[in-house]
Parts: structure tokens; sequence; C-alpha cells
């Protein structure tokens, strides 16, 4: 796995209940078949937002040729349009480039109903259940 | 009714703490897991277009008023900032995919709550949002 160094500052603070409360995004990337897989942890808005427009540019120069890319969202907790609109730009710019898409995985069902007020799903971006889905799919 | 009130400065890094704030709040009036999901989202929104449209480069201050009904939350986000045309500015940004987020943040607040109003002039701007208790 690849972490991507330049956006992985980590700010804790101190939760409602006493845990610790992670009020930014942590992001890697790695490889699975050959596809690209961005993985999320933490909340994605305005003050955070940068780092997964900075980790999508990442991912377009050194996989210039790619027509998949993976956004994995298992750990992230919450998103609002800055996310969304970050991830519709991405998902525009691979369209372009190279007829491709972006597959956002382990969405949770408060998440897939933003993308669904949202109206972008069928526009931008295919929506897998799980990663092992994702891959079987995007390998065919 | 009981009052709660919040200022943040009007910067990305605040945003946070204010949808914190929101789902303290919700989550003591007993409103459902996605009841509260919704909440943060739309004072999220109403916020971030506050963060990003009302004072230019010289950050200013958000309020947010809290008002804890029986049967609903009242949240009023106010700046004093320049204001702006909320119609057009949906349009400016469905049209410009640079800027697609900022105008679903509009769309995100009136499909989440249950009333939104606006109240925007050259003096500022206040965004009413309102979530009823689910019976």
């Amino acid at each position: 796995m690849l972490y991507f160094g330049k956006i992985t500052v980590r700010l804790k603070n101190r939760g409602e209940r006493g845990g610790n409360m992670v009020l930014d995004l942590n992001v890697s990337i790695r490889e699975n078949n050959n596809i690209p897989v961005i993985d999320l942890e933490g909340e994605i808005d305005v003050y955070t937002y940068p780092k997964l427009s900075d980790a999508l540019q990442y991912v377009f120069e050194t996989y210039p040729n790619a027509k998949d890319l993976i956004v994995n969202l298992d750990k992230i907790r919450y998103i609002d349009s800055t996310g969304l609109g970050v991830i519709a730009n991405g998902a525009n710019q691979i369209k372009k480039i190279n007829e491709g898409y972006i597959n956002i995985i382990n969405a949770t069902p408060q998440i897939k109903k933003i993308f669904d007020v949202s109206g972008l799903i069928s526009a931008n971006f295919k929506i897998f259940d799980s990663e092992e889905d994702a891959v079987t799919n995007l390998s065919k | 009714m009981t009052n709660i009130k919040l200022t943040i400065p009007s910067m990305s890094d605040y945003v946070g703490v204010a949808r914190l704030t929101a789902s303290g709040i919700a989550n003591r009036m007993k409103f459902t897991h996605e009841d509260i999901e919704d909440i943060k989202i739309a004072v999220s929104e109403a916020c971030t277009n506050a963060v990003q449209y009302a004072y230019g480069d010289s950050p200013g201050e958000i309020e947010l008023a809290f008002s804890m009904f029986e049967d609903k939350l009242e949240i009023k986000i106010s700046d004093s900032g320049k204001g702006f045309d909320v119609e057009a500015d949906v349009k400016t940004k469905e049209d410009d995919p640079e800027k697609i987020g900022l105008g679903l943040g509009i769309v995100f607040m009136r499909s989440l709550m249950d009333h939104v109003d606006y109240d925007t002039s050259a003096n500022g701007t206040t965004v009413t949002l309102v979530k009823k208790v689910s019976s």
C-alpha cells in the first residue's frame, strides 16, 4: 500500500464521549488487480476536500491510462457537497481522458442517500457494495 | 423552548465544529440517526456557503442559533457578509462542473430538511433550517 504522504496529517480532538474524534481525512493509495484504489478515512467537507482532490490528481498522473478508479468509502463517516463535487469533477476528468469511471465502494446507506439526492450517480459514478464486487465486474 | 448559540469564524476549519454541535443538540432531542445525519449535512452546507461566499478574503463570523422546540429543531445560520442570489447561484454552479459541489449544497439543504428559508441582502445572509421530530 502506498501512503500518500503529504495528505496523511491527522488531527485528533476529544470526542463527545471522551474518545478520540477525528475531524480530518486520511488518504492512502494502492492497487487491486491493476486498478488504483483510493482508501479514505474520516470526514470529507470544505476543510478536508483538497486532500481528496490532490489524491485524485495524483492517481490521474500516476495511472494515465486507467479506465477505472475505485474510491473506498468504508471508513468515511461523513461526506457533503464539497466531497461529492470533487468526486464528480474527478469522474468528469477520467471520462474525458480515458472514457473511464470512478467506482464507489462500501458507501453507508446515508452516503448512498446523498449520492441519490445529488442526482449524480447514473451520470458519473458506478456504485458497488464491496471491493470484491467492483474488481470482479471491472475486470471482465 | 431552549436556545443555544454558537459563533464560529468563517473559516473552513470550523465548519466541523458547527456540524458536531448540531449533532449533539439533535441527539439530545432524540432525533433518529438518519435525521441527525441530515441535520449535520444541512448545517455544514449552510456554513460552507457562508465560508465561501460571505466575506471574500477577510473572514468574519458565522452565528448559529439553535431553537429546540418540542416538535422541531430550528437553526438560524447568519453571516454579515455581502449576500448572494440563491437561485442564480444554484444555476451557475450546476452549469459549471468545477463548482458543482457548491450548488449541490443548496439542493441538499432543501432535500434533507423540512423547511429552508433564505434571507439575504447586502448586509448579510440568514439561512433558516427546520427539522421536525418524527412522531
